[in-house]
């Protein structure tokens, strides 16, 4: 494979702060998150060569951003694999810009899920009517009354069956990242919690409870990508692209053994392009939709053993500090978590691998190295999965 | 006949043979007759080896309980007035997964591993919602 380890960085990046935007536009966040990333990065309108966003509610979200903001892209890309389409798009960026057909990209998104009153988790097909369903593979799921709690408990089911692993396991995963989001001034929820108050907050759909489950924000973000050229120029420390991987996971038609996500198949790739190993990782974003979302994630990202995943996030290991910090803004458990919050991962791997929290206890010491784990769907039913790993010189 | 308040599928041609057989009280999956391995959900083609020499077989109807979830929570009309109620992957004899509900028991009665067939509901004249009940 061609090497690309410096093919491509993240130059600049912006968080859109708010958790709640009821009178903003899901178009006005991204305008005003592309513009901000862009002063961060020292670039500028007609720097913008390439255009990649995914939403849930904006149609044609790629058309309609490019008309709202008034470019005129060369490269566009609308991947929307859910959630954790935004490691996707970092590593389809890598690859024009490697191809030498842009040199400059912005990946958007933003969503106004909560003054939207969204119930992304238990909403199922419809809160108000239903809406026909498509022959499959709708026809075979939602007339039983999905969830997209119940679809990720489903698997928390059998993985605890399977492997012995404990609610109070779980709650370790929520308790880390709520001690990362009380350093985050953000963040949604800071006030500390106990394994005890997640274990004993009313169950959404068994065995996961409330605290098992992320957040519902408003929100958004942008992130810059430029070519080794361009980056040389920007006012940030560069954060090189230095490895990608995807995969899809669904039932197989009905065959698979779904205890097995997408992260199985994306990590090997995205390690081999970068030529490092988990020993390396100084920090890893993985997508925190609900606390077994992380278990499964750090087992088949081979971060430990299958089945080791409740012992592995238990007695600190995840927290800063510990051998392998994860969600250090919070996640999406406490953070915020605007129906899609793949982008936040990149966000803040960079704001980390650029020592911005240096002095602080926020900051991951001597941080190099980071992974992004991405997961879009669901665990139970079909998801995707995009890993990057990304570095400083 | 009470009005149906969930979902409904649409049916089109390849899954037309389930939802009829599902009518009549007989759950029946694909088999493909160049690979032979099992499929689910219905589909115009094989999944495996993308052959559509597919032939319908009539399953056993019994299977056990791969995973579930008790649902305490569900906005969806229809299933909102419903919980708590049981949604899981059912493995079938014939060794392919489907999602279903577990009723006619406790939902905390319903383990991994638990025995079930089988059962029809009609939602209408037209479609049955084949579910699973704990084996006799």
């Amino acid at each position: 494979m061609v090497d690309l380890r410096h093919a491509a960085a993240i130059v600049g990046i912006h968080e859109h702060v708010t958790r709640y935007a009821p009178d903003k536009s899901e178009l006005q966040i991204q305008g005003e998150s592309v513009i901000k990333a862009l002063e961060d990065a020292g670039l500028t309108k007609p720097d913008v060569e390439g255009l990649f966003t995914a939403s849930s509610s904006i149609r044609n979200s790629g058309l309609n951003l490019a008309d709202y903001l008034n470019l005129y892209p060369r490269y566009v890309d609308n991947t929307t694999v859910g959630g954790g389409s935004f490691e996707f798009h970092l590593s389809h960026a890598l690859t024009a810009i490697a191809a030498g057909r842009i040199n400059c990209a912005v990946i958007t998104y933003s969503s106004l899920a909560r003054s939207g009153g969204v119930s992304v988790g238990t909403g199922g097909v419809g809160r108000y009517g239903h809406p026909r369903l498509d022959p499959s593979p709708d026809s075979f799921e939602e007339i039983y009354g999905l969830t997209t709690v119940g679809l990720y408990a489903m698997i928390a089911q059998r993985h605890m069956h399977l492997f012995g692993t404990t609610s109070e396991q779980l709650a370790e995963v929520a308790v880390a990242t709520r001690k990362h989001a009380s350093m985050n001034p953000e963040a949604l929820f800071r006030s500390p919690i106990t394994v005890a108050d997640v274990v004993n907050a009313r169950v959404i759909s068994s065995p996961l409870h409330l605290l098992d489950c992320c957040v519902i924000t408003d929100g958004g973000g942008a992130v810059v990508v430029a070519s080794p050229e361009v980056a040389r120029n920007c006012r940030q420390t560069p954060v090189w692209v230095l490895g990608a991987g995807e995969a899809v996971a669904h039932q197989g038609a009905g065959q698979r053994d779904l205890i097995y996500i997408a992260a199985k198949q994306s990590h090997q790739p995205a390690f081999a392009m970068a030529g490092v190993t988990h020993q390396d990782i100084d920090l890893a974003m993985v997508y925190d939709s609900f606390t077994i979302t992380v278990v499964e994630t750090l087992e088949d990202l081979g971060f430990c053993g299958k089945g080791e995943g409740g012992q592995f996030v238990s007695g600190g290991r995840i927290q800063i500090g510990g051998e392998l910090p994860i969600n250090t803004d919070g996640g999406g458990l406490s953070s915020n978590h605007p129906g899609m919050r793949g982008i936040f991962l990149l966000l803040e791997a960079t704001r980390q691998l650029r020592h911005q929290f240096e002095g602080t206890p926020r900051q991951v010491p001597n941080c190099r190295l980071a992974l992004c784990h991405g997961t879009g769907g669901a665990l139970g039913s079909r998801h995707s999965g995009g890993t990057v790993i990304l570095g400083r010189d | 006949m009470p009005e149906w308040n969930k979902p409904l599928p649409s049916i089109v041609g390849e899954t037309r043979p389930y939802w009829d057989s599902c009518r009549r009280g007989e759950l029946v999956i694909q088999r493909c007759a160049s690979c032979h391995q099992y499929q689910f959900y219905p589909r115009g083609i094989c999944a495996n080896c993308w052959s559509n020499d597919i032939k319908w077989v009539k399953a056993s109807g019994k299977g056990t309980v791969w995973t579930y979830t008790v649902t305490y929570q569900n906005r969806t009309h229809g299933f909102a007035q419903d919980v708590p109620y049981v949604l899981a992957l059912v493995e079938l004899e014939e060794g392919v997964k489907m999602f279903t509900n577990i009723v006619e028991c406790n939902p905390r009665d319903v383990k991994i591993g638990l025995p079930v067939e089988v059962t029809f509901v009609p939602a209408n004249n037209q479609v049955s919602v084949p579910y699973f009940k704990p084996s006799a």
